[in-house]
């Protein structure tokens, strides 16, 4: 085996134009991948192994005839279950949406098969993405492929666990709160939440509408960067698609970094901090400044998400009542109990506990007390980026307080679980860009479990994002890669 | 901040159209209790003259011409429908 699966999109990219290797032998070490470890580390929902092989096929004849359609033409990328993709099933990891086919493409399906990529598989998720460990799937429990009794993160750890064991070259996911991001620190590998509105969430199964966005899981900042273009972009179909141009670039030496040193207090596991910690120091000599930032609203934004975030979760599931698709019950008797038991058999636990925590606190009574004044308190958070982006360019810190924790550690907890996403939240409702990147492994000196780095930017500041993250890359070097 | 009761749970499950197990009340009523403790804090945060915030990127409204775009098959739409009939979605009687 050549193991053109470990490779980078760049590498391949290159070795395809070469002609060093074809589509058809990059998919098949893909699949030969899947084939020897998925069934240990559960990465994927559905492999597409012959739609796979026919559009990889269809890719090399392309290069042949020197119609290449972009960077990724003939590479194989993986979806998360929540992102729609025609005549394939797409669950949301949910028993509710079991045999769910949907009728079209998300948009950032169709770009990407403009772009000639090749979809591989629907990876596994925390059921409509509502977790932070996976653990939350109606269908299997993915594992880190850094230590498979470890979870990957969530709630796209199927796509982190497929990147990190190079059964893809690359992969979609959502973020919510951190989904992207929190499970790529976890994995070692590059994740990447874009601004609000910058990638089209037509197709997307819809979580928190006001939070949610697409993005990418890579194995360098500069393949995020290649997909993240090809995905991105002004969206009819979505009216919170953003028509707007990304900021340019800046040099490196000119960047002013801030270190926000709230995400620095307690809770952050020493381990993490001293990995954090070294890879700042790397990056001070090569830029402008690096001076320590405020966010003093920041203690808020956890009960600002899980306010929000739950409210807008309850109203976004109430469109699966088992008459139009998904699951439907055999035991109602009439239409009411339709919807109470198609829903009640359907759902797990996480997405029943938000669906009552949100309806609750926008219910009659309570609405004022908790949504409302979320939705303002909302504001202390976005300002305080506001006013830290008026003396730096970009943040730095952690993506998660400690490294991946046991499989069954925090299920029984769900505020614990929650807890997890303490350094990725504040983006999200800020609806700004970030990125998590592997940093190094936590030790004892050696060896240990990865950390990843969060680069966090002005809204449409992707360019500095990327700038920053290949920086460090550089002088970071290379890193060890699971064992799996 | 009140306290959520088991009355108050079956309350809202009923207005989410979400039957719950007795196991599954009692769980959640002692779940919820101590997540909205912690979200007692937000009582702390000085919101006052903030507007609050609903939508993150500024946008306004957007409207679109109402034209035809995408079309669908009829068949393939009703594909995913659990009961079907005669090219319709079929549903239990509303009234009695």
């Amino acid at each position: 085996m050549a193991n053109l699966n470990k490779l980078t999109i760049q590498q391949a990219s290159e070795q395809l134009k070469s002609g060093e290797a074809t589509s058809a032998e990059i998919i098949d070490d893909c699949l030969g991948q899947i084939k020897k470890y998925d069934k240990e580390i559960n990465a994927y929902l559905t492999v597409l192994a012959d739609v796979a092989q026919k559009s990889a096929k269809d890719a090399d004849e392309r290069r042949k005839k020197g119609r290449v359609a972009s960077a990724i033409d003939g590479l194989p990328i993986a979806i998360k279950d929540v992102i729609c993709t025609k005549n394939i099933k797409t669950t949301a990891a949910s028993e509710i949406l079991e045999d769910f086919t949907p009728p079209y493409d998300a948009t950032v399906i169709s770009k990407l098969k403009d772009a000639g990529a090749v979809i591989i598989g629907k990876t596994n998720c925390d059921e409509f993405a509502m977790g932070s460990s996976t653990e939350n799937s109606a269908y299997k429990i993915t594992k880190n492929p850094w230590d498979t009794s470890r979870v990957p993160g969530g709630s796209s750890g199927g796509s982190a666990a497929a990147v990190a064991a190079d059964m893809c070259l690359a992969a979609l996911g959502s973020d919510t709160g951190g989904s992207i991001r929190f499970p790529a620190s976890l994995c070692g590998v590059v994740g990447f939440k874009p601004t609000y509105g910058a990638v089209s969430r037509y197709g997307l199964m819809a979580m928190a509408s006001s939070l949610d966005q697409i993005g990418v899981f890579a194995k360098t900042v500069e393949d995020a960067e290649i997909l993240f273009n090809i995905i991105a972009g002004y969206d009819s179909m979505d009216s919170t698609s953003l028509n707007q141009e990304f900021s340019p670039a800046k040099n490196p030496k000119s960047l002013k970094i801030g270190i926000p040193k709230e995400y620095f207090a307690e809770g952050l596991d020493p381990k993490v901090k001293k990995v954090i910690e070294a890879a700042i120091d790397k990056i001070k000599p090569q830029v402008n400044e690096v001076m320590e930032i405020s966010l003093p609203n920041t203690n808020y934004a956890f009960e600002v998400y899980y306010v929000i975030m739950p409210v807008e979760v309850s109203s976004n599931l109430a469109r699966y009542d088992g008459i139009k698709y998904g699951h439907s019950t055999k035991e109602a008797k009439d239409l009411l109990e339709v919807y109470l038991k198609s829903r009640a058999e359907g759902f797990g636990d996480e997405a029943k506990r938000r669906i009552i925590l949100g309806n609750y606190a926008s219910s009659a009574g309570y609405i004022d007390q908790y949504y409302a004044k979320a939705q303002k308190a909302r504001v202390l958070v976005k300002k305080d980026f506001d006013e830290a982006f008026k003396k730096v360019d970009l943040l730095l810190g952690p993506v998660s307080p400690t490294t991946a924790f046991k499989i069954g550690e925090k299920t029984d907890d769900p505020l614990t679980m929650y807890l997890s996403d303490i350094y990725t939240i504040s983006i999200n409702l800020a609806g700004l860009p970030a990125m998590s990147v592997p940093a190094g492994l936590s030790g004892p000196p050696a060896g240990g479990l990865p950390v990843g780095m969060q680069i966090i930017g002005p809204a449409l500041s992707e360019n500095n994002i990327f700038t920053l993250g290949k920086l460090y890359e550089r002088s970071r070097g290379g890193l060890p890669r699971p064992s799996v | 901040m009140a306290k959520i009761t088991k009355d108050d749970l079956e309350h809202v499950a009923n207005l989410a159209r979400l039957e719950l197990s007795r196991e599954e009340k009692e769980k959640y009523t002692s779940q919820m209790g101590s997540i909205l403790e912690y979200f007692e804090k937000l009582d702390q945060a000085d919101t006052a003259g903030e507007k609050p915030i609903d939508q993150i990127n500024d946008m306004e409204n957007i409207a679109v011409a109402d034209e035809i775009g995408e079309k669908y098959e009829r068949e393939d739409l009703l594909k995913n429908a659990p009961e079907q009939e005669d090219g319709f979605i079929k549903v239990k009687a509303v009234f009695e």
